[in-house]
């Protein structure tokens, strides 16, 4: 007879653990990350160039039309073909961002977008500069707009950070797996499940407490 | 009243693609003037005071405020000061919205101070001392720290005009401030620009509140067509409507407000 459910889970918390810190490093990074470049790109495919509007508009639908594990093997497959050797985070972490930077972008150039043409006229009488208006008037208003649907973005996140199993690296879902594979038993999915909906319960109650922090105003 | 030229439009042209807007426009404010702009819907009276302050360029003619040539189109006579000098002519012009524009962001004070302390470099401490003035002159100082959404349309109004007048501007430009307000309302928001032009605040409102045009005002200026139909003082204006259109205009606003 096997070792009860709770023994076994204490006995292999350890490599479960594992798992977890480079998910939860993974989702940290890339988030830091993509957040402020996502609003710098959205400001510029919003405000800025034709040129630049242009080239959003091939990376936007290029990264957001395909699968991000599709990504992540033609960056971790393809680019030895090409004699270019990085080092596996490196290529998760860049994989990563480009694709969540993709939508994130989106997201917040539509908040941009939607700002009402008279908060950029009141700004232009008042004799505020271009940067001023964006810093300071239309990006507050902004992050407000959008809080929901990065929300469910930095959940996405989460949940997508065990696509680097597929790939050979240990996050946690691969914990798991291995768990599984070595045991024949799905006690270790039982507790990474808890995981994964215990981590994105925490993501909506931040998120919930931004939203309420910015209500005051609407 | 000293007849100092403070705004002056020369053969101002404003189309937007293909529709004519503005057509050969002149006129001058003198400093101190109260100067009401009616007419019918789309003849162009927005457009006029958003080409003063450059929300709109212009196509043709020049502008100057206080003697800096703000916007100039083909003038070679008249060509653009520098970009400094414009930049501190603008500065003289405040403006107030139909749809008050507020930063939904910001608490009244914060709205209030945000230029000030940002564009014209004034010390906080400063600012918030201009600003609760301003914000006692339209009668809103215990609404310092409120929020915008938390205002009544006239109160928004009342901030909005106070914000405008927390940069010291030599001239406001008014665009419908009273249109979007309910009639109750109405009163609070022309009481303020009333005692304004009491003041002798340089002024230019365009407005369908015809009591206030013929009470207030020092001119009154009516566009038809693309310009200037007529500029006169109210009592005459209102007395002996000598053009048409003006009649017609005057009868309709006066049916439609009983
Ligand atoms: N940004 C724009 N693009 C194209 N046409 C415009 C634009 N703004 C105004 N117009 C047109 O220019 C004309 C004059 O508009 P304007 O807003 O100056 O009129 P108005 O006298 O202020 O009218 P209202 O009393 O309705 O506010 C109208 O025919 C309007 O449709
Ligand atoms: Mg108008």
């Amino acid at each position: 007879m096997a070792a009860g459910f709770w023994d076994y889970i204490v006995e292999s918390m350890p490599s479960i653990l594992e798992g977890l810190v480079y998910s939860v490093k993974l989702f940290f990074l890339v988030g830091i990350i993509t957040l402020p470049l996502s609003m710098l790109v959205a400001v510029a495919a919003a405000r800025g160039p034709k040129w630049f509007k242009g080239i959003y508009k091939v990376y936007s639908w290029l990264f957001q039309g395909s699968p991000l594990m599709l990504q992540l093997y033609l960056a971790y497959y393809g680019l030895p073909f090409f004699d270019v050797i990085l080092p596996v985070d490196f290529v998760v972490i860049t994989v990563f961002v480009l694709c969540f930077t993709a939508y994130q972008s989106e997201i917040f150039r539509g908040g941009i977008i939607s700002t009402d043409i008279g908060q950029y006229e009141a700004c232009q009488v008042l004799g505020m500069t271009k940067v001023q208006t964006m810093l300071r008037v239309v990006i507050p208003q902004t992050v407000r707009k959008v809080l929901p649907s990065t929300c469910s973005q930095a959940i996405v996140l989460f949940k997508d950070t065990s696509l680097v199993a597929t790939i050979g690296v240990g996050d946690l879902l691969r914990s798991a797996r291995a768990l599984v594979i070595r045991d024949l038993r799905i006690d270790a999915f039982v507790v990474v499940l808890v995981i994964y909906l215990i981590i994105s319960s925490i993501l909506v109650a931040i998120f919930n407490k931004m939203e309420k922090k910015y209500s005051i105003y609407v | 009243m000293s007849q100092e030229v403070m705004i002056k439009l020369v053969d101002i042209d404003k189309s937007y693609g293909e529709v004519q807007v503005l057509k050969g426009v002149n006129l001058e404010v003198m400093r101190g003037q109260t100067i009401s702009i009616i007419g019918p819907s789309g003849s162009g009276k927005s457009t006029l005071l958003r080409c003063i302050n450059k929300l709109e360029a212009i196509n043709s003619g020049y502008i100057e405020i206080e003697g800096i040539t703000v916007a100039s189109a083909n003038c070679p006579d008249h060509p653009m000061a520098s970009a400094a000098q414009v930049k501190s002519a603008l500065g003289k012009t405040g403006m107030v919205f139909q749809s008050f524009n507020l930063f939904p962001h910001m608490t009244v004070m914060q709205n209030l101070i945000e230029a000030p302390v940002h564009v014209k470099k004034i010390p906080k401490a400063q600012a918030i001392e201009i600003a609760k003035e301003k914000l006692a002159e339209v009668g809103l100082s215990d609404k310092a720290d409120a929020y915008p959404s938390k205002l009544s349309g006239g109160q928004k109004q009342r901030v909005a005009i106070a914000r405008a007048l927390a940069m010291s501007p030599d001239v406001i430009l008014f665009d419908e401030p009273t249109s979007a307000l309910d009639p109750e309302l109405i009163g609070e928001v022309l009481d303020v620009i009333k005692g304004l032009a009491e003041q002798h605040m340089t002024m230019m409102v365009v407005t369908h509140e015809m009591g206030f045009a013929k009470e207030v005002s020092d001119r009154v200026i009516f566009m038809d067509n693309c310009n200037i139909v007529a500029d006169r003082p109210p009592q005459e204006f209102f007395s002996d409507p000598d053009h048409p259109r003006i009649k017609a205009f005057l009868d309709k606003m006066l049916t439609k407000h009983g």
